[in-house]
């Protein structure tokens, strides 16, 4: 009798637990219906290639696309060297003791501010401070500070996942370090920050708060020029079409039609991280 | 002998090398932290010949190889006293720089590690680390070690795949190539068949007794009847110490001390 009690007790675990992640999955997809049967009526050629007319309630949202694609270009060519420069600097050079473990924690403790207090500090340092202005330069820095712990967190790991016994058997035939890193243990690793580039670009690009008071424009029907513009952007003009139009009821489809863009984009980003990883991967499996 | 023109030697150190010292320990103790790992440590290494270091786990006979391309730099708290000498310089002189001691020193790990790269370019790594990029040489060179480990046979068709689709046997020999490429002045293996099956184990040790006519090699391994087999000398060491040094036959058939021949009977270890 007990023997059947465990094994329905058991049933109705899994069931339940199956229940919850099922559940999970379910709501990714009714947020990605929603987005585009909503959004799929305003994208068409126009959409993504014109400017925004007449109160942002007609025409098209090109300046945001460009904007955010330049924003996204702007934050990875600063944050992507230095991430990755510092993650090899802590993995590879730095011997187990207490500074590596306080750049580590400093780095998550990084990650965990939040992206509003980023834009607080982007606003003051380089918008005012360093007087670049509502810039796209005050904003990509801004951004790419907020992908730095991403891009350095991933790199390390991806640098720890290479074996030991390769850097080993590479010094024992007279390499250096710097030798080692480059020829062995870069080709092995890069894969994997390469997936890590990609990732907090979509994180990136998504991102509203750090952009709001260093870059985002709330209506600018031109493209930048340089990187000392204003530009719009995804996120922030998503913000503005659905609390602050002239007219929000108009402006409503366009308001979905960006959104549809904007997950475009980070579900293209991610994908293209996940091909990257299955190529490489094979190419450089290990047994 | 291939000796004296592969590392520089100046004049002072040219004066004690009399060639027959290949490599030498003199009073060497290790010390890693608190542990004292190596204690007192007296051996010499005689040219064109191969010393088994033989002893339980944990005895000090890796790290002991190690000293001879200083791996055991790359392990924090590690301190050591007393000489290394190879080919009558110390190897832990000032005027040594590491990354140059370990070109003139090839060394094979228990586990074959291979790079991620072409057997081709596996077996060329130490020559482009080290500045050397001339293609046909390169090619001949790399041609000469595959031949030298016995390994040419069974890739030349193939040397542009990856190495990783070489067998584990093949991938040793591969790795025993890489390390020939760079003309070592001495070879040390770090029990170079204990991952291997006993096929291949047996072909790394056919490879081990060809490669004496032209290299030394230290050899440290687990495997009695490997140590009887391929090594001209043995050396015994036990919690640190070296207990007992003589020749292989002499030591196996007659051993002095006790402790080496309840070992090597198999009674503990």
């Amino acid at each position: 009798m007990s023997f059947i009690n465990k094994r329905a007790k058991q049933k109705i675990a899994f069931s339940f637990f199956s229940l919850v992640s099922f559940t999970v999955v379910a709501i990714l997809f009714v947020i990605l219906g929603f987005i585009i049967i909503r959004g799929i009526s305003v994208i068409n050629w126009g959409f993504i290639t014109k400017m925004p007319e007449e109160g942002m309630t007609k025409g098209g949202i090109l300046p945001a696309i460009v904007g955010t694609l330049c924003l996204i270009a702007g934050s990875m060519i600063f944050a992507f060297p230095v991430g990755v420069l510092s993650a090899i600097y802590i993995n590879e050079y730095l011997k187990e003791n207490w500074l590596k473990k306080f750049m580590r924690s400093m780095t998550n403790n990084l990650a965990g501010i939040p992206s509003i207090v980023f834009g607080l500090f982007g606003m003051a340092l380089f918008v005012d401070k360093l007087k670049f202005g509502d810039s796209i330069l005050a904003g990509s820095l801004t951004l790419g500070l907020l992908a730095l712990p991403v891009i350095i967190r991933t790199t390390e790991e991806a640098l720890k996942s290479v074996p030991n016994d390769l850097r080993v058997g590479s010094y024992a035939l007279g390499a250096t370090k710097l030798q080692t890193i480059r020829r062995v243990v870069f080709p092995i690793a890069s894969p994997n920050i390469i997936t890590g580039l990609i990732l907090s670009i979509s994180r990136v690009s998504g991102e509203t708060a750090p952009i709001l008071f260093t870059v985002a424009a709330y209506f600018l029907p031109k493209l930048p020029h340089s990187m000392f513009d204003q530009a719009m952007a995804l996120p922030y003009h998503l913000y503005v079409l659905t609390t602050s139009g002239t007219n929000m009821e108009a402006s409503r489809p366009m308001a979905y039609g960006t959104a549809f863009v904007l997950i475009f984009i980070v579900l293209v980003a991610n994908l293209l991280a996940n091909a990257f990883r299955r190529y490489f991967g094979k190419k450089n499996k290990m047994n | 002998m291939k000796d004296t023109d592969t590392i520089q030697i100046n004049e002072k150190d040219t004066l004690t090398y009399n060639g027959l010292h290949k490599a030498e320990a003199k009073n060497v103790n290790l010390f890693y932290k608190d542990f004292h790992a190596l204690k007192n440590i007296n051996l010499v290494v005689k040219p064109n010949t191969v010393t088994a270091l033989i002893g339980p786990s944990g005895c000090g006979k890796s790290t002991f190889l190690r000293l001879f391309n200083r791996m055991n730099d790359l392990i924090d708290g590690v301190k050591i006293t007393g000489d290394v000498m190879l080919e009558g310089r110390n190897v832990y002189g000032k005027d040594i720089i590491v990354d140059e001691l370990r070109k003139s020193v090839g060394m094979v790990f228990q586990k074959p590690n291979p790079f991620p790269k072409s057997i081709f370019e596996n077996v060329a790594y130490g020559l482009r680390v080290n500045g050397f990029n001339h293609k046909d040489k390169m090619e001949d060179i790399v041609e000469r070690s595959l031949i030298q480990a016995a390994l040419w046979d069974e890739v030349k068709d193939k040397l542009k795949k990856s190495a990783y689709e070489l067998s584990g046997g093949q991938q040793q020999r591969l790795c025993i190539a890489r390390a020939l490429a760079i003309e070592p002045s001495l070879i040390l293996m770090d029990e170079p068949a204990s991952a291997l099956d006993p096929l291949s184990t047996s072909k790394i040790e056919e490879l081990i007794y060809d490669l004496k006519d032209k290299y030394t090699i230290i050899i440290v391994t687990h495997n009695m009847q490997q140590a009887g087999r391929v090594s001209d000398y043995t050396a015994f060491f036990y919690l640190g110490e070296l207990i007992e040094f003589d020749k292989t036959k002499t030591m196996f058939i007659n051993p002095q001390n006790v402790k080496t021949q309840n070992y090597i009977t198999g009674r503990f270890g």
